[in-house]
């Protein structure tokens, strides 16, 4: 696939929209459908195609395996930490109303954060997982 | 109300011819393919019934990312299944009685969409009220998600994670392959 100019043209203009389109489907979950879960899987998929046209090492080069297993812990951190922080501001645990100036306003903060949660945890596990499939046979040859 | 028919009965008619396909082949890719098939459909029956959010995620998730996981993790597979001699009365039977007794279920189930059906007048009313007026979000399933079942969400992201660091940690093949060197080594350190 490395070779193929129609393969590596369109991924290098798809790649970049996909990732628009994900990040559209994240913050507009608010008011369309769409959400955490969608998002990420539509990020990792950019970053997948990007791994699969033009091989496994190159897409490491891209997003580093290291930063690819801070960012997916890093999101249940941020979940959680919305829900700490509503905790130590004074209301239960993930009760957003306390978080803005009005009721609403901190509903808005707190499902934004969470979702980005929920989004950075699922793109990476997505990626993660398809760079441990696609690296595991690699080492079994060596 | 008749085109509503229709487009559901070809959708069927379509899952029905893939999931008899399914059965019959033998090849692990054709499975695969098959498959992501079968999740798309499955999106476009979420879309008839106005689910929209589940059939974005069915697409993304079933017939997209879990295609190209399958993908990944067959080249570790045989290409072919084996061919089952064994009797399978059993398992048709079963499957059959199984799928008769759903069916039989399914007529004591309310229409879609009937006001007066008990899942209605639960909690969603609530919910539907509460999502204009304490969240002000327009859409309502964004706000049970993210607010009103947190705690659930949270406990989704948490069972992603977990699952993936667990794939990772089962694939991660470096420090066996380490040790597996390194034993020799101290085996002849023994011996001599």
């Amino acid at each position: 696939m490395h070779n193929n100019p129609i393969l590596r043209i369109s991924t290098k203009i798809l790649f970049a929209p996909i990732i628009l389109f994900g990040l559209y489907v994240q913050f507009h979950g608010d008011f369309g459908p769409g959400g955490g879960f969608q998002a990420g899987v539509i990020v990792a998929s950019a970053f997948i195609l990007y791994s699969l046209v033009f091989g496994i090492e190159e897409g490491k080069k891209l997003f580093p395996s290291n930063i690819n297993l801070i960012l997916l812990a890093l999101g249940g951190i941020i979940y959680g930490g919305v829900g700490f922080v509503s905790m130590i501001l004074g209301d239960e645990f993930l009760a957003y109303n306390i978080l803005g100036s009005s009721p609403k306003s901190g509903q808005h903060i707190g499902i934004l954060l969470v979702e980005f949660g929920v989004g950075l945890t699922v793109s990476n596990v997505m990626i993660a997982l398809f760079n441990a499939f696609a690296s595991y046979d690699r080492i079994k040859e060596k | 109300m008749i085109s509503e028919l229709l487009i559901n009965a070809f959708l069927v008619t379509i899952m029905l011819s893939i999931a008899i396909s399914l059965i019959k082949t033998r090849a692990v890719i054709f499975t695969v393919i098959l498959t992501s098939a079968y999740s798309l459909i499955a999106a476009l029956m979420f879309i008839t019934l106005d689910a929209v959010d589940v059939a974005f995620t069915e697409a993304s998730v079933g017939a997209g990312i879990s295609t190209i996981l399958f993908l990944a993790a067959m080249a570790y597979l045989p290409k072919k299944e084996e061919e089952s001699i064994s009797n399978q009365f059993i398992p048709a039977m079963s499957c059959i009685i199984l799928g008769g007794i759903l069916i039989w279920c399914s007529y004591d189930l309310p229409e879609i969409g009937q006001l007066t059906a008990p899942i209605h007048q639960h909690i969603a009313p609530e919910y539907i009220r509460g999502s204009k007026e304490d969240i002000g979000i327009p859409n309502i399933v964004t706000s049970v998600l993210a607010s009103y079942r947190g705690y659930d969400t949270f406990g989704e992201t948490i069972v992603v994670f977990t699952a993936g660091v667990a794939v990772l940690v089962l694939l991660e093949k470096k420090n066996p392959v380490k040790k597996n060197k390194s034993q020799p080594k101290q085996k002849i350190k023994k011996n001599a």
